[in-house]
This record gives structure tokens, C-alpha cells and sequence, in this order.
């Protein structure tokens, strides 16, 4: 492994590898293919603390730093990306709650989660995908109260959270300017769960689209001043996309350990296919990219501890790490042969998994867009 | 309730390998745990703490690495943990130890109940807890499935061969856990971090003065090993039997991987 652990952080990990290879991994072949995840699989999560690992202490989390955090959520993704992403995602929309919104709204925020309750961010429409100034979602005022109207699409965790952040327009003549965010509880009235998503992977990942219809919030839960929702969406980006490339980093080191396990027992010619060159080519820049990636993901979390803003380095390391991953993954199927292309082993889901990883929080070539900019701020 | 949980360190083997010299375990290259017992006891001990209310207190007799399966039991919950160790019981047996403990556990001050785990994996013998009740003079229920307290009664379900017998008894009461009483918790992380901070006070001779140095270490050991040996395997079968194949199959794979042939 690339990185220098503490011994706290060695104990740590072999909590939660323990669990996870024992409580989820069994039911994780059986939830991918009906595309769904009982909720007594999360309950392992919530009873060990998972759900609230980098929030502060005053508000009831466990005050860990990004850094560990994410090597806690490195080896959940190991066992399952879509399991361990349901936990991320809610941890996200608290924390930028908790850094954008009131004292008084993060600790509404937190005690939802600290519940043992799931949390989403309901940004992305069927129009506004990498452009959210083209949010056509609405919230007009009336009285101290807001009338929430539209329709969300791709929303992870959206059948299952107990509260969303939400963001709609409030001056749509504004353009991305325009664009508020509001706390919405998911049992307020007008609030409905649309269709469910049938991905490709990420399957224990419950993604729906979300319907608002003259929906009621208090005007005390718009988070943030008005028209500040496009600035909260990319923060919560910059920290999203650094989680998301740390669950990828697992999927890549799942697909290495199955694949190098495989290439010792897997006999050809009367020798272990491990001995072949072509193969251990595929292991070792299978290897490479692991490590390197682990690294990015390290450095990029530790400069989040330092409270720097990793708008270039969040997309640097979103976008290598999840591009890595087409690969070794791809690779690991390539070394189970006919049997990789089998459900009946384990590495083809690690393909259909990691594609999204390309897609979500930005696509790649937009993170491109955002480092390219970046460095045109730099050199002038 | 005031509530003491007696947990040993022992080698996470089944295998155990004897010295032929000295006639004590070897525990070199093999990694420490918890007794797998001692863990069901401390279940036990927390669900009754989640149920009633009141205090976990954990103790364990040996060297001070032995404090790594106390700073375990912080993580699943306990509240405080003792480490009983002295030059001077070094080499105790199950008398020996048993007396020691129950000295340590008079310090520690007054208690409900005592847990401990029906036998260690790695000396198998099932006395240890058991005399410390009859050091203390309380009563004792080993095997318990489980605890239920009612206004000053207790009723406790043991598992006996013939099948399950419920007693009403009174406190203070021992009792020894078994694998069948429950499934232990997984530490939690905010656990975990606290059992890295925690301090671990260390009981030692000096801290239970009157006690009685006769009964402890080598010489205050009435058991003497005179001979070692590997028994014979006398292979039996085992009839696994369930509703259906699943269950049959799921049932088989539990206990492959119990015997650690998994």
C-alpha cells in the first residue's frame, strides 16, 4: 500500500474491513442484480458510526479528517462502491449545510443524519446536468415561506433520504446567480419519489428523480443568501469529487487483489498465468495507477484539512483516478479471461461500477474544463 | 447496575503449542485476541447496561500487552478497564488467578454482576470465573443465555444438556457467557477512538494489601502440570441437519469456519 498509516488508522481500517467483508460482502451479489439495498445492510454502517465520520463534534460526528475518512471509505468501496457512496452522500450535503448554512440549520441537518438518517443533494434536472445555470426548478417567495416547483433527475440516495438540499431558481432571469439552495424535509407535502434509476452499476446506490409541487419551506431554510446556491453546489463539489475518486481507488484495488489471486491459482500451459509476462505487464501498471491514484486522493484530502479550496486538484484527482479505473478495471476482466465476463465472478461488476465515476460530479471533460481554466488563471 | 466483566488475552489459534520443557503455552508468532467467550460475556454485559442502565467495568490478569484486548473492550463500549498485574502473579494458576481477581474485583468496589466467558480458548479448563464466585461468595450461573432483571430478582436462562433451565436468583451474581448467549458488537469508531485515548489503571500487589500472597503466582498454585501431550483425534461425525439445503449448507460453512478449517 502507498501510504504511511498510523497504527490508529491501521486499527480503524480493520474495523471496518472486518465488518464489511463479513456483514456486506455475502448480500452484495444478490442487491446488484435486483439493483437495490436493504436497508439492514446500512444499519451495520449506522451502528459503527459511518454516516458521520468528518463531522465536527458539536454536532454529533465523529471529527475525523479527510484524510482518514477517506481510507475508511477506500476499504468500504472496496466490498461495495454503491454501498459505501449512499454514506458519502449524505455526509456531503451535511457538511456543506454545516459550512454554508446556520448554526441552527446544520444542527437540524445533523440530527436527521445522527438518526440514523439519509441525506441528498437534488441539483441535477433532465436539462441541467453539466450546465446548472439551466435549472428550470423554481422557488417563489410568498410571505416568510417558499413555493418550491420542479423536477430533479439522477438523485442519489433520493427514494431513501430523510432531507434534501435543494436548489432552485429564485431569480431565473439571473442565470447561475439566480440559483438558492433550500433544506427540504423528504415527508414535506408536494415532495414525490419519481422513477427509479435502472444503472449499469452502482446498483446498491438507490438513484430516483425527484418531483417538487408547490412545495412549502420557511423561508429560515433557504441555506446561505440568496442566489449563493451555485457557489454551494461547487463547493460541495469540490469536496464530492475528491470522495468520489477515494471509492474509486477502492474499486481499482478490489479489481487488482481479485486479479493478482486469480493469476497465481489460474493455470496455462502448465504454469500459473502470473508467470507470463503479457500478464504481470497488466498487474504492475494495474499497480501503478492504484498507487499513484492512492496518493492523489492522500494529498488532495490533506489539503482539504488544511481548509485549502481543491478546485484544480479536486478535478485533477477525480478525473485521473476515475479514467485509472476504466483501465485496471477493464484489465482485471481482461485476466479472468471468458470467466471475467461471468457474473458468476466478481470483476465485472467492478467494470460496470466505475464507469459512472467518468460521469458523475462533473464529467471528466468538464473536470478538464475547470483544471484548464484554472491554469489560465495561474500563468497570467 | 454496577456491572465487572473478567477478559482474558489469549493466542488466536486452536492449535495450541506446549513448551515441552516448561509445560506453558508458546504465544510467540501467534497474533492476541480476546476470549472469543470473554467478548460474549462483554455482550452480555452491555446489552445489560443498554437495557437497566449503569456501568461496564472490564479487568483482565496478565502482562501489559494484555491491554490491548481492554482497550478492545472500550471500543465495543465498556466504560472503564483495569489491567491486575504484578510480578508476583506471574505463574498463577486457575486458583491462583481466580483468587487474585476477586481481590482486584473487592477493590474495585461494589458490583451486581460478574461476567466472564464459559472457558478460555487457549487453557480450556472453565474454573477461573467460576472460583472467583466462590472466592467473592456469591452465587454463580454458568452457561447463561441471557439476563433479565425484575424489581430485586434476576431471571437467567442457562443452557444445560438437556435443554434450557430458567433460575430466579438475587444479586450479586457470576456468570459465564457462551457462544449461544449472543452475537458481540462490532466496536464503533467513535469507540475506537476513545479506547486509543483511554487510560488503564493497573491493580497491582501493592494495591490489594491484606490480601493473602500464599494463594498467588507459582507458589500459591496447587495445579501442576506433569506431563504434556497431543490427544489422539478420535474423529466423530457430525449430523447437520435444517430445513433445507441452504440452511444445511449455511450451517456447515459456520462451523468449517469455527474449526478454523476455513
Amino acid at each position: 500500500m502507498s501510504l504511511l498509516y498510523t497504527d490508529e488508522q491501521k486499527e480503524l481500517l480493520a474495523l471496518v474491513r472486518e465488518m464489511a467483508e463479513t456483514e456486506i460482502k455475502p448480500y452484495v451479489q444478490e442487491a446488484d442484480e435486483k439493483g437495490e439495498c436493504p436497508r439492514e445492510l446500512f444499519q451495520w454502517g449506522f451502528d459503527m458510526g459511518l454516516h458521520m465520520l468528518e463531522i465536527p463534534e458539536e454536532y454529533g460526528g465523529t471529527g475525523l479528517s479527510y484524510e482518514t475518512t477517506a481510507m475508511i471509505f477506500e476499504e468500504l468501496a472496496k466490498v461495495d462502491a454503491g454501498y459505501a457512496i449512499t454514506f458519502v452522500t449524505t455526509f456531503v450535503a451535511l457538511r456543506n449545510v454545516i459550512l454554508a448554512g446556520t448554526k441552527e440549520q446544520g444542527q437540524y441537518f445533523a440530527d436527521k443524519i445522527s438518526a440514523g438518517g439519509f441525506a441528498a443533494f437534488a441539483l441535477t434536472e433532465p436539462g441541467a446536468g453539466s450546465d446548472p445555470a439551466a435549472l428550470r426548478s423554481t422557488a417563489v417567495a410568498d410571505g416568510d415561506e417558499y413555493i418550491l416547483n420542479g423536477t430533479k433527475t439522477f438523485i442519489t440516495n433520493g427514494a431513501i433520504s430523510d432531507v434534501f438540499v435543494g436548489f432552485f431558481k429564485t431569480s431565473p432571469e439571473k442565470g447561475h446567480r439566480g440559483i438558492s439552495a433550500f433544506i427540504i424535509d423528504a415527508d414535506a407535502p408536494g415532495v414525490t419519489v419519481g422513477a427509479h434509476e435502472n444503472k449499469m452499476g452502482l446498483r446498491l446506490s438507490n438513484t430516483t428523480d425527484l418531483i417538487f409541487e408547490n412545495v412549502r419551506v420557511k423561508a429560515s431554510a433557504m441555506v446561505g443568501p440568496e442566489g449563493s446556491g451555485f457557489k454551494l453546489a461547487l463547493n460541495a463539489l469540490n469536496l464530492s469529487r475528491a470522495f468520489v475518486a477515494t471509492l474509486a481507488v477502492g474499486i481499482m484495488q478490489r479489481a487488482l487483489d481479485e486479479s493478482v489471486k486469480y493469476a497465481k491459482e489460474r493455470k496455462q500451459f502448465e504454469t500459473p498465468i502470473i508467470k507470463f509476462q503479457m500478464v504481470q505487464a497488466m498487474l504492475a501498471d494495474m499497480a501503478m495507477k492504484i498507487e499513484a491514484s492512492r496518493c492523489l486522493v492522500n494529498n488532495t484530502m490533506k489539503m482539504m484539512d488544511h481548509g485549502i479550496m481543491v478546485q484544480k486538484e479536486g478535478a485533477i484527482c477525480k478525473a485521473f483516478v476515475s479514467d485509472c479505473a476504466q483501465e485496471v478495471t477493464s484489465n482485471a476482466v481482461q485476466i479472468f479471461g471468458g470467466y471475467g465476463y461471468s457474473k458468476e465472478y466478481p470483476v465485472e461488476k467492478l467494470m460496470r461500477d466505475c464507469k459512472v465515476f467518468q460521469i458523475f460530479e462533473g464529467t471528466n471533460q468538464i473536470q478538464r474544463m475547470t483544471i484548464a481554466n484554472v491554469l489560465d488563471k495561474e500563468y497570467k | 447496575m454496577n456491572i465487572v466483566v473478567c477478559i482474558k488475552q489469549v493466542p488466536d489459534t486452536t492449535e495450541i503449542k506446549i513448551d515441552p520443557v516448561k509445560n506453558t503455552l508458546i504465544r510467540t508468532g501467534v497474533p492476541s485476541i480476546m476470549n472469543p467467550f470473554d467478548k460474549n460475556a462483554l455482550e452480555t454485559a452491555l446489552q445489560l447496561k443498554d437495557t437497566y442502565g449503569g456501568k461496564v467495568t472490564v479487568i483482565s490478569m496478565g502482562p501489559p500487552q494484555a491491554k490491548a484486548v481492554l482497550r478492545e473492550a472500550i471500543s465495543m463500549g465498556a466504560d472503564e478497564a483495569y489491567l491486575v498485574t504484578d510480578r508476583a502473579f506471574g505463574g498463577s494458576d486457575t486458583y491462583a488467578t481466580s483468587y487474585i481477581l476477586s481481590q482486584a474485583i473487592k477493590k474495585l468496589g461494589g458490583f451486581d454482576v460478574i461476567l466472564g466467558g464459559k472457558q478460555a480458548i487457549d487453557g480450556d479448563t472453565g474454573q477461573t470465573a467460576p472460583s472467583i464466585a466462590e472466592h467473592l461468595g456469591v452465587t454463580r450461573l454458568t452457561y447463561i443465555l441471557d439476563l433479565k432483571v425484575d424489581g430485586d430478582k434476576v431471571l437467567a436462562r442457562r443452557q444445560v444438556e438437556e435443554g434450557i433451565e430458567t433460575i430466579e436468583t438475587k444479586f450479586p451474581i457470576l456468570c459465564t457467557a457462551t457462544k449461544e448467549s449472543n452475537k458481540p458488537r462490532y466496536a464503533t469508531i467513535k469507540g475506537k477512538l476513545a479506547s486509543f485515548k483511554a487510560e488503564i489503571p493497573e491493580i497491582t500487589l501493592a494495591d490489594i494489601p491484606g490480601s493473602d500472597t500464599a494463594k498467588m503466582g507459582l507458589k500459591g498454585s496447587p495445579t501442576k502440570v506433569k506431563s504434556t501431550f497431543t490427544p489422539q483425534r478420535n474423529s466423530t461425525g457430525v449430523k447437520i441437519e435444517g430445513n433445507s439445503p441452504e440452511i444445511m449448507a449455511d450451517s456447515l460453512i459456520t462451523k468449517l469456519a469455527e474449526a478454523k478449517i476455513l
